[in-house]
Parts: structure tokens; C-alpha cells; sequence
């Protein structure tokens, strides 16, 4: 991603059009300089404020300083496990199923013979990624809602009414499914442009040597979409600390019943702010977050740097 | 090289089309439920394909659309204006990083990545937008903070690199300044590129909740996805605001499961009916993005 390319050859200008060349181009980029500054660099500044008692009568910058307490109150009660294990587990299984399932797809799509059906076939699996999470949650509602149609269908089963809003062991499947629905037509799509970027002569010498149609996939394509496969893991575990906020907010509807297994840190810190208005413990679970994210990206990186250089983020 | 045989052709295509029709059958069944009629649904539960054809849901939500027609124009506003800026702005930055020759490449290039690892958390934000930029409850708290998107900037920098360096070079040589080249060349050439990030970025817009769930508390500010999530739980949502049962329809139950869906399928459905047609931009952006980055 971040790379430095080599250098080009530069055309030859006076030192003086340098200087009038670099500030052009920094007066260019400059409103999005402004927006990254005010909108990102600035609450970078704020995060002091997880240390601090927040209230209304000092202000933000004099309320009194308290370490870690905030920090301290967050992780002595129930809801620091609860939130972290939550947000850790989805997103382990989203990225196993989700990786698997679209690299799955993705060879699936390669060897399908009509380019109708090919075309047709992409274009829906990327439906869902144009709808936003609130239309999911219709869309799940419509289904498994009071009226809904898999309830309507559980009840004529013969089984007593059965809530979906109120059953807390089905979620953890509900929103695994519904998370590796939405993203499946656009993560296998990314395997699929690997794939099909290999050069057709390695499948012609698998077949040559007799290769059967799985020992080339196993040996062909899954090596060789192997980089893609490591990068795009990555970048999911990078934003492991990380969730769908609306994944977690909108699909099982805010009902309190559920948080023991939908809440993740993005919903608690949302809550932490705008329901509880408990600004001290909101700010130092986001700061735990974005120290965590940090670190987590940092590390894979470097994993990836002593396994394969050339696959590094940065 | 395809598998050219019957049987594993068959596996693939019923996958597919299971897999298929799962995407496509809830926005069925919403659509259907919004052709219900109330009664229907309250005896019989929703249905797939509805018993009767009832129009009774558009005839209540679209009596007095004004709530709708009021957050379609928020949405559209935004959308419209946020996307246009952006793509302005992203370019200019994008444009800048591309230039091998640009003093500042690498500690701007670090300057955009950097907030991709690491960020303030919503507390500062928050706190910065609604205290001291007051921002809250304005149309442009919806625009401003999606308007530098440091991985659609990194995103459009690998576009434009693609632009040969000769041409920037005999433009300069011709005596041409940067803005020149921007406006003139670099803009025409970038144009996929630059419809590719245009059609995310106003994808993000339009599909939006987050910005107005932070920070609109005004009725005249709500946008379309916020309308959508505060119907969820609360049709009054509809009731109390201008609208009110229209004339024969006053002593009828309220067609609330019904119009819920028919909201959604009025505010989701324009988007849902263009999107898919710019399937093969996304598509572009996405593979770009994932193997040159």
C-alpha cells in the first residue's frame, strides 16, 4: 500500500520553478490537508481527555485530572470482557468464514463456462453491498420480526411462538450470517480479479503434467492468489478492535435483552457517550481501541515483513 | 480453464443460484409487505407474495409526504454536494501524491496513512464537531467529515500514477503551471478513476446514518437513513410529524406494517435502481484497491 516507487527521472527545471512547482501542488492538496488536520489530527489531540473527570461546570479543559481511573472503571467491571470478547470473536469468525467462503466463490466463479451466467451471477451477489445496514435490518425484520416469515413458518412447524428478538444463543448465527451475506459479492469479486490475473500457461502445464481439476486449483491458483489472500487477512485483523457499528446497532433493533451478545466496543462506546452520557469511561474505551487497533496493525505488519516482504503494508 | 463437464457445472450454478436468490428474495419480501394490506399481515404474518394487492401503504405515506420529500432533498443535498467536494478535493491531494517530483510526496503520503492506523476515538470528535466547531444540527456536519477519505485518496494517487510522467513533463516544458495541468489534462485523463471514487464516495453519502445519529436532533435536517432508523421502532415517527390518514381511510387501522416497508422500498428503492448499473466502477475500485493499492 504504502510504498516508495523508484525514483523518475525529474525534467530539468530552475530551482526557483521547484519552489513555484511544490507550492502549486501543495495549494492543490491543500483543502484536503485542512480537512485531515481538523477532522483526524485534532481529535488525535483529544485523547487526554480519557484522564480527565469531565464535567459541565469546568468545562472540557479544566475538569480535574484523574489518570487512570476511567480506564480502571471500565476494565473492574462486567461489560470490559463482555464488549472485548464480543468484538474479538465476531470478527475471528467473520474473517475465517468470510475468507474462506469468497476465496471458495471466487474459484467457483472462475470455473463457470457462460459469461451470461458469470455476468448475471456477479451482479447479484453484489446487491447487498449497495443496501445500508437500516435496509438490512428491515430486510432481517421482514423475516424474523413478529409477523416474519421465518416465524410465521417456525409457529406453523408446530413449535410454541418463537422470538428471534428475545433468543440470545441464535444472534451470534444471525449476524455472522447476515455480515458474511452483505460482503460476500465484493470480497470473493477481489479474489476473483486475482485469479483470473494468473497467466493461463500455469494451468496448461498443470493439465500437461495430468493435473486433475482440484490439483490445479490446489496447487495452481490457491498459491498463487496466496499474496491476496494474506493481504486482505490482514487488513481484517488490523481492524480486529474494530466492528460494524451498524451491524450490531440496527440489525437486533437496540433490544437490551441481546447486548450480552451484540454489544462490541463501537456500540458501548456510542452508548457510553450519547445514552449513559458517561463521557470519561466513553473516551478511554475508545482510546483503549484505537491504542489496540494500533498495536494490532503494527504487529501484523510485521509479521508479514519477516514471512514475505513483499506483501507489507508499509 | 473451466470444468467442462455436466455434473460439477450443475453444483456450481445451484450454489450460485441459492446464494443468488438469498439476495435478492428480502427485498422481495419487503417490497411485498408494502403491497400488503394491515389486516392481512396481523392474521397472516408476512408473506412472500401478498394474498392481496393493497396499496393502502403508498396511499397513507404518500398522502402527505412531507417528512419523506423532506429527507429525500437532505439526502440528495448531501450527496450531491458532499460527492462534488470530495472528488475536488481528493483529486488535488491525490494528485500532489502522484507527482514523483513533489517535495512533500512522502510526508504528505505519511500524513494521509497515518490516520488509517490510528485515530482520536468518537469522544474528541464529538466533541470537537458539536462544541467547538458547531457544527451540530447543520447540513454541513453531514458533509464536512467524509469529505477527505484518506483510503479513496490512496485510491485515486495509484489512478492517476498510471498517467505518464512524459505528459505532465512536456506540459511544463510548454511553460504550463500546476493548476493548468490539473484542470487540463490530469482531470480528463483521471476520469474513471475519478467516476470510481465519485460513485463510492456518493454511495457513503447517501447510505449514511452515522453522521445524522451523532448529530441531527432537528426535524428538518433528517436525512433519509435516519428517517428509516427512527421508523424502525416508532411509526408515530410519521403520524406526529404533517402526516395524517387521508380522507376515507379515517376509520381504518393504521396501516403500520405495511407503510414501514413502504417507506423503506421509497427511500432505499432509487439508489437500489441506479447503483447496479455502476456495478462495474465498484468493481474496478475494489480490485484496484486490493492489488496495487
Amino acid at each position: 500500500m504504502y510504498k516508495t516507487e523508484k525514483s523518475v527521472k525529474r525534467p530539468f527545471l530552475a530551482p526557483s520553478r521547484h519552489a513555484k512547482k511544490n507550492l502549486q501542488l501543495t495549494l492543490l492538496a491543500l483543502p484536503a490537508i485542512l480537512l485531515i488536520l481538523v477532522f483526524a489530527y485534532v481529535p488525535m489531540g483529544g485523547v487526554f481527555i480519557a484522564f480527565k473527570n469531565v464535567n459541565y461546570t469546568d468545562g472540557i479543559l479544566r475538569s480535574p485530572w484523574v489518570g487512570f481511573t476511567n480506564f480502571k472503571f471500565f476494565f473492574t467491571s462486567s461489560d470490559a470482557w463482555m464488549v472485548i470478547r464480543n468484538t474479538l470473536s465476531y470478527n475471528i469468525v467473520f474473517i475465517a468464514v468470510g475468507t474462506f467462503l469468497s476465496v471458495v466463490f471466487a474459484i467457483l466463479l472462475n470455473e463457470i463456462v457462460s459469461r451470461r451466467w458469470l455476468k448475471t451471477y456477479q451482479t447479484v451477489f453484489f446487491f447487498p453491498y449497495f443496501f445500508s445496514w437500516i435496509i438490512v435490518a428491515y430486510m432481517a425484520y421482514s423475516f424474523i420480526g413478529p409477523y416474519g416469515i421465518l416465524t410465521s413458518w417456525i409457529s406453523q412447524l408446530g413449535m410454541e411462538s418463537f422470538d428471534f428478538y428475545s433468543e440470545t444463543w441464535i444472534w451470534p448465527i444471525m449476524l455472522t450470517f447476515i455480515n458474511i451475506w452483505k460482503g460476500l459479492g465484493y470480497v470473493s469479486i477481489i479474489f476473483y480479479a486475482g485469479i483470473i490475473g494468473i497467466p493461463q500457461e500455469y494451468f496448461e502445464a498443470a493439465q500437461m503434467d495430468g493435473a486433475s481439476k482440484l490439483q490445479a486449483i490446489r496447487h495452481v491458483t490457491i498459491p498463487l492468489i496466496m499474496p491476496l489472500i494474506t493481504i486482505m487477512t490482514l487488513l481484517s485483523i488490523g481492524k480486529i478492535f474494530y466492528s460494524d457499528f451498524g451491524l450490531f446497532f440496527f440489525v437486533p433493533r437496540e433490544v437490551g435483552q441481546l447486548f450480552p451478545v451484540t454489544q462490541v466496543i463501537d456500540t458501548y462506546v456510542y452508548r457510553m457517550l450519547k445514552v449513559s452520557g458517561d463521557i470519561g469511561m466513553s473516551s478511554a474505551v475508545g482510546l483503549f481501541q484505537s491504542v489496540m487497533g494500533f498495536i494490532v496493525v503494527l504487529l501484523s505488519n510485521y509479521v508479514v515483513r519477516k514471512i514475505d516482504d513483499d506483501n507489507k503494508l508499509f | 480453464m473451466p470444468l467442462k463437464k455436466r455434473a460439477p457445472q450443475l453444483i456450481i450454478h445451484s450454489v450460485f443460484i441459492l446464494f443468488g436468490l438469498s439476495c435478492v428474495i428480502p427485498l422481495i419480501s419487503v417490497l411485498s409487505i408494502s403491497f400488503s394490506s394491515e389486516v392481512d399481515i396481523i392474521q397472516n404474518g408476512y408473506r412472500l407474495i401478498p394474498h392481496l394487492f393493497d396499496f393502502k401503504a403508498y396511499a397513507y405515506v404518500l398522502y402527505r409526504p412531507i417528512q419523506l420529500l423532506n429527507a429525500f432533498k437532505i439526502s440528495i443535498l448531501v450527496s450531491v454536494i458532499g460527492t462534488l467536494l470530495s472528488v475536488l478535493f481528493m483529486a488535488g491531494i491525490s494528485y500532489a501524491l502522484s507527482r514523483q517530483d513533489y517535495r512533500f510526496k512522502n510526508g504528505l503520503s505519511f500524513f494521509v496513512f497515518f490516520t488509517m492506523l490510528f485515530n482520536g476515538g468518537l469522544v474528541p470528535s464529538y466533541i470537537l464537531i458539536s462544541n467547538y466547531l458547531h457544527l451540530k444540527n447543520t447540513l454541513w456536519v453531514l458533509i464536512l467529515p467524509y469529505l477527505a477519505v484518506p483510503w479513496f485518496i490512496l485510491l485515486l494517487r495509484s489512478f492517476m500514477q498510471k498517467i505518464p510522467h512524459d505528459i505532465i513533463e512536456s506540459c511544463m516544458i510548454d511553460g504550463a503551471n500546476e493548476f493548468r495541468i490539473f484542470y487540463q489534462i490530469i482531470l480528463p485523463l483521471a476520469k474513471p478513476g475519478l467516476a470510481t471514487i465519485a460513485l463510492f464516495t456518493m454511495l457513503q453519502y447517501w447510505n449514511d446514518w452515522w453522521l445524522s445519529l451523532l448529530y441531527i436532533e432537528e426535524e428538518h435536517l433528517v436525512p433519509l437513513q435516519y428517517m428509516l432508523y427512527r421508523m424502525m421502532n416508532n411509526i408515530s415517527f410519521l403520524t406526529s410529524s404533517t402526516n395524517m390518514m387521508p380522507p376515507g381511510m379515517k376509520n381504518m387501522t393504521l396501516p403500520s406494517e405495511s407503510a414501514r416497508m413502504a417507506m423503506a422500498i421509497l427511500a432505499a428503492g432509487p439508489m437500489l435502481a441506479v447503483f447496479p448499473f455502476f456495478q462495474k466502477y465498484f468493481v474496478r475500485g475494489l480490485t484496484v484497491g486490493a492489488i496495487k493499492g
